[in-house]
């Protein structure tokens, strides 16, 4: 693969590039899933493949192909170039990247069981017991599970002379039931909704979530959903579930923070953001017992935000993002940290693909543990509503206004856990709100949740970032927008 | 390792190298080829599905290109069956290694399963209408000459007082599905978008076009479009939420109505996840809302054929306000004892089938004859970040975004602050008092459609945003 890396890069400068670097990857994935007892899907793909970015004439320029041979490759890099060209035809300025040391390094993500090493045949039978304990609940009118697992080689090579492998190996896993009665739909799922928790792991995922244990419990909270207490309309006390939690962060601090939406890149499409380049180090973001860190680090854990460099070559690293509630940083590139006054990216230039061009991503950008514990939570909480596993998101092209439902929600009243609540939902102002949480869990109900499906960039890339989360408590929330008549 | 694909040259153009697409007869070579190497396995049953893609994106932001890219993937898929068994593996290693590793690798994948007793034999030879959608002047558009209508589009924004931001891509695509029984559907097609978003601090507005054929694009107009329309919403008020007569510019119709059209699948309503439930043959939307799935309307796009190499249908899915037909993969249909629609999705998959092609019938009114007839009102663009909230009701939520204008006594007199908006899309339909006639729209949530511009009363905003 080196080789085919330096021919590349070989190719480009001839042509006349100033900067070249070149993304080969292999991506192996498997995907298993059963529906109402039988099996759904059940696919593997490879795809391999060479991207080749550069800067010619003060512009930026990619290409990439399949055609892994010395010509193919060339023609590629040549055509990346040319590409270029074409860009400085209507640039603005002259791209300037920030500085960054060369790297050869080769790291694997670490891994217990290697999923593609266990026989399907096991892989199937956990699904469909699971989906069978769904389907043993009266009421429950559909049944879902799947796995998903992925292997991705990358090999990086940059005309500063970094060499670097990378491999990494991501499990996921989740089971759904759902119940029509009476003119509505209920679902429940286990332990995420959107296919479950996915992380930067081998198989002991999959072992770690006790599937069977918990299917017939979602399916019976789907049925007894239908007889539940409609979600009330009010202002108050909200306590949000890690998962859930996971993906308020993702919409609601991690997009703002990305710099190539602040900058105005993703105008047209995934939109701007509110943190303009002067609220840095000013705006009182949270309140002060919000911690945010965007973490790539191992350390952090073992999320779908984990590796040991981007896909710039720049090394893993944890940015404060909120500490104690001030706003401290933002998502960060070669070409974009000098705007915000650092010598360095952060690191966070990730693609989904060989033929996708790396953007600013999210990594595992994820509130820090808090100090209760979770039955103290609820304890102190005299009134407010409990929602659980998210159902629908949805936030301005700016992230200010955003508005969240759950699959299920629960009463808390006098300190104690009550009746269950269908059709939960919750709505407001991104600072409003993180200025409104007044406690977080500690480390021990802490989960790194990863979400599998964030779409961004044009042509459209689909990219796995993870959410550090523990359970958390928010005053005077508007409740129960998304079914108001009026 | 032999190469089944002969190399892929690249074609020199007079600036910039492109590609072309495999010969038709390459194409067809790596289908036999698989099914060759096939035999000497123990399927029973192959197919082969060959995809290329050769697509070029340009795109731009703050008056300037700020990524350009291209690829070109050839991806070959293979489903086996055998003893009553079938999965799918999928590679883009053309060589004949490769190719019978994929094979064996699906015939791993389908050993390990339980019979599946519903599985069907694979289809025969089938026959498709003809449908041109190549257009040979958008395959040969080069990165020079989307770079001069991207600045020309920057200059107008710059000149304007205005930050531009898009992209016009461009590219060619082709498609073989074939089987061991006789069945090869080929098909290509080439495409082309510009979108463009023109902001005026601290305002924005936005206009897109899609087409097969560039020359039916007009990037300028589309600028200028915006710029106009980002102007007039520079300066905002704010409104109170509530329920509002709304004039839908198609592309937000489009975003809108797009989610849904999965509950026309035979197997979602199977699956009781369809609003369709207990509702077929009943008058559940207005009666001035027909809706077809039509894959050859001169106005779509897409391949005649589903994902088994199955001629598509032409579908009345709405009649008059009464959902009369659903979409049939041959599975579903012969589960319900009907005839397959040719909307079915590659197999093995849990979702069935799905129309792809929507044409809605329409009307005679426009735009302009909607604002004149409304007292109070507001006219929006486009709609973001649409999700649902209730899958029976069809209640969805979702932004305002890049224009949305307060329309007084037939005339546009200002513009207003985004709202979120929640709202039932079978309401919705119930509540359509004009359409304009129906276009080809593209938009960011749901895929290309045929449809109108809707005047629709009672749209239910919930919040207000801060801009």
């Amino acid at each position: 693969m080196w080789d085919l890396c330096t021919n590349a890069l070989d190719t480009a400068k001839l042509r006349g590039a100033s900067y070249g670097d070149v993304r080969t990857m292999h991506l192996r994935q498997r995907d298993l899933t059963t529906k109402n007892g039988q099996v759904g899907t059940l696919a593997q793909s490879e795809s391999i493949g060479i991207g080749v970015r550069v800067l010619a004439n003060g512009a930026w320029g990619f290409a990439s192909t399949d055609r892994l041979t010395r010509e193919g490759v060339a023609a590629c890099a040549a055509q990346a170039v040319s590409i270029a060209k074409a860009s400085a035809l209507a640039k603005r300025s002259n791209v300037v990247l920030a500085r960054e040391k060369a790297y050869v390094d080769s790291w694997q993500s670490p891994f217990r069981k290697d999923p593609f090493e266990i026989p399907l045949e096991m892989q199937l039978a956990l699904l469909l017991a699971a989906d069978g304990e769904m389907r043993k609940v009266k009421g429950v009118t559909l049944t879902e599970t799947n796995m998903q697992f992925r292997k991705m080689d990358s090999w990086f090579a940059s005309s500063i002379g970094s060499r670097i492998h990378q491999r990494k190996v991501i499990s996921g896993c989740g089971i759904g039931a759902t119940s029509f009665q009476g003119g509505e739909i209920q679902k429940r799922s286990y332990p995420n909704s959107f296919g479950g928790q996915h992380a930067l792991e081998g198989y002991e995922l999959v072992e770690s979530l006790d599937l069977m244990k918990h299917a017939p419990v979602i399916a019976e909270e789907a049925a007894a959903l239908h007889s539940a207490a409609q979600c009330p309309e009010k202002f108050g006390t909200l306590i949000l579930a890690g998962n859930q939690l996971g993906l308020q962060i993702h919409e609601s601090i991690g997009h703002p923070i990305e710099l190539d939406r602040v900058l105005g890149q993703e105008a047209n499409f995934a939109g701007t953001s509110f943190l303009t380049l002067n609220q840095l180090n000013k705006l009182k973001y949270a309140s002060s017992v919000v911690n945010v860190v965007a973490d790539a680090r191992l350390d952090h854990g073992r999320g779908l935000g984990t590796f040991a460099y981007d896909d710039e070559g720049v090394p893993a690293q944890c940015t404060d993002i909120i500490k104690d509630g001030k706003f401290r940083g933002y998502l960060s590139n070669r070409e974009t940290a000098h705007l915000i006054g650092l010598e360095r990216s952060s690191g966070t230039m990730r693609t989904e693909s060989w033929n996708r061009l790396p953007i600013i991503r999210m990594t595992n950008v994820s509130l820090l543990p808090g100090t209760w514990d979770y039955d103290d939570l609820i304890a102190h909480t005299a009134d407010g509503i409990l929602m659980d596993t998210n159902r629908s998101w949805s936030i301005d092209d700016r992230r200010y206004q955003f508005q969240f439902s759950t699959e299920i929600g629960w009463e808390i009243k006098g300190g104690k856990k009550m009746r269950m609540i269908k059709n939960p939902s919750y709505s407001g102002i991104t600072t409003e709100f993180w200025n409104s949480c007044d406690a977080i869990c500690k480390f021990d109900h802490w989960t790194l949740w990863g979400t599998p499906n964030c779409g961004k960039g044009q042509p459209m890339q689909t990219m796995g970032t993870g959410h550090g989360a523990a359970p958390a408590r928010f005053r005077n929330v508007r409740i129960g927008t998304a079914f108001s008549k009026q | 390792m032999t190469m089944v694909a002969g190399p892929r040259k690249p074609a020199v153009g007079r600036k910039s190298e492109r590609v072309d697409l495999l010969p038709s007869r390459e194409l067809r070579g790596i289908v036999e080829t698989v099914l060759r190497l096939a035999k000497s396995t123990d399927a029973v049953e192959t197919e082969v599905h060959v995809d290329e893609v050769a697509d070029a994106l340009t795109r731009f932001a703050n008056n300037g290109i700020h990524q350009n890219v291209f690829e070109h993937v050839v991806t070959v898929s293979v489903r086996t069956v055998t003893g009553g068994r079938t999965a799918r593996a999928t590679t883009n290693r053309l060589d004949e290694d490769s190719l019978r590793a994929t094979i064996e690798a699906s015939l791993s994948l389908a050993h390990s399963e339980p019979r599946d007793p519903r599985l069907l034999p694979m289809p025969g030879r089938q026959r498709y209408r003809a449908v041109n959608r190549f257009i040979k002047a958008t395959a040969a558009l080069t990165p020079e000459e989307r770079a001069c209508a991207v600045r020309l589009a920057c200059d107008l924004a710059a000149k304007k007082g205005q930050v531009a931001a898009g992209i016009f891509s461009s590219g060619q695509s082709q498609t073989a599905v074939g089987n061991s029984r006789g069945l090869f559907a080929p098909y290509s097609e080439t495409h082309s978008q510009f979108s463009i978003t023109m902001q005026e601090d601290p305002a924005a507005s936005w206009a897109k076009a899609d087409s097969a054929d560039v020359r039916e694009m007009h990037p300028q107009k589309l600028a200028e479009r915006a710029s106009e329309k980002a102007h007039l919403a520079v300066k905002t008020t704010e409104l109170a939420p509530g329920r509002y007569t709304v004039i839908l510019e198609p592309a937000a119709v489009l975003d809108l109505v797009g989610f849904m059209f999965y509950d026309f699948a035979a197997t979602a309503v199977r699956d009781k996840r369809s609003c369709l439930n207990n509702r077929m043959g009943k008058q559940l939307l207005g009666k001035n809302i027909s809706i077809s799935d039509d894959v050859f309307h001169p106005l779509q796009k897409g391949a005649p054929f589903d994902g088994e190499g199955m001629p598509r249908q032409r579908v009345l899915l709405l009649d008059r306000g009464v959902p009369k037909n659903l979409v049939y993969s041959r599975a579903s249909a012969k589960i319900a004892r009907r005839k397959p629609t040719g909307h079915g999705f590659a197999l093995p998959n849990e979702y069935g089938e799905a129309p792809m092609n929507l044409v809605f019938g329409g009307g005679d009114s426009s735009v302009e004859k909607m604002m004149a007839s409304t007292d109070r009102g507001l006219l929006v663009t486009r709609l973001w970040y649409i999700r649902e909230v209730d899958p029976y009701e069809k209640v969805m939520t979702g932004m305002t975004r890049d224009g949305l204008f307060f329309v007084e006594n037939g005339k546009v007199t200002g513009a207003v602050k985004n709202f979120r908006f929640n709202q039932s899309l079978i309401e919705m339909l119930n509540n359509v008092e004009l359409m304009g006639p129906a276009v080809r729209a593209t938009g960011e949530e749901s895929f290309e459609m045929v449809v109108p511009a809707m005047k629709v009363r009672d749209f239910h905003f919930s919040e207000v945003t801060k801009f």
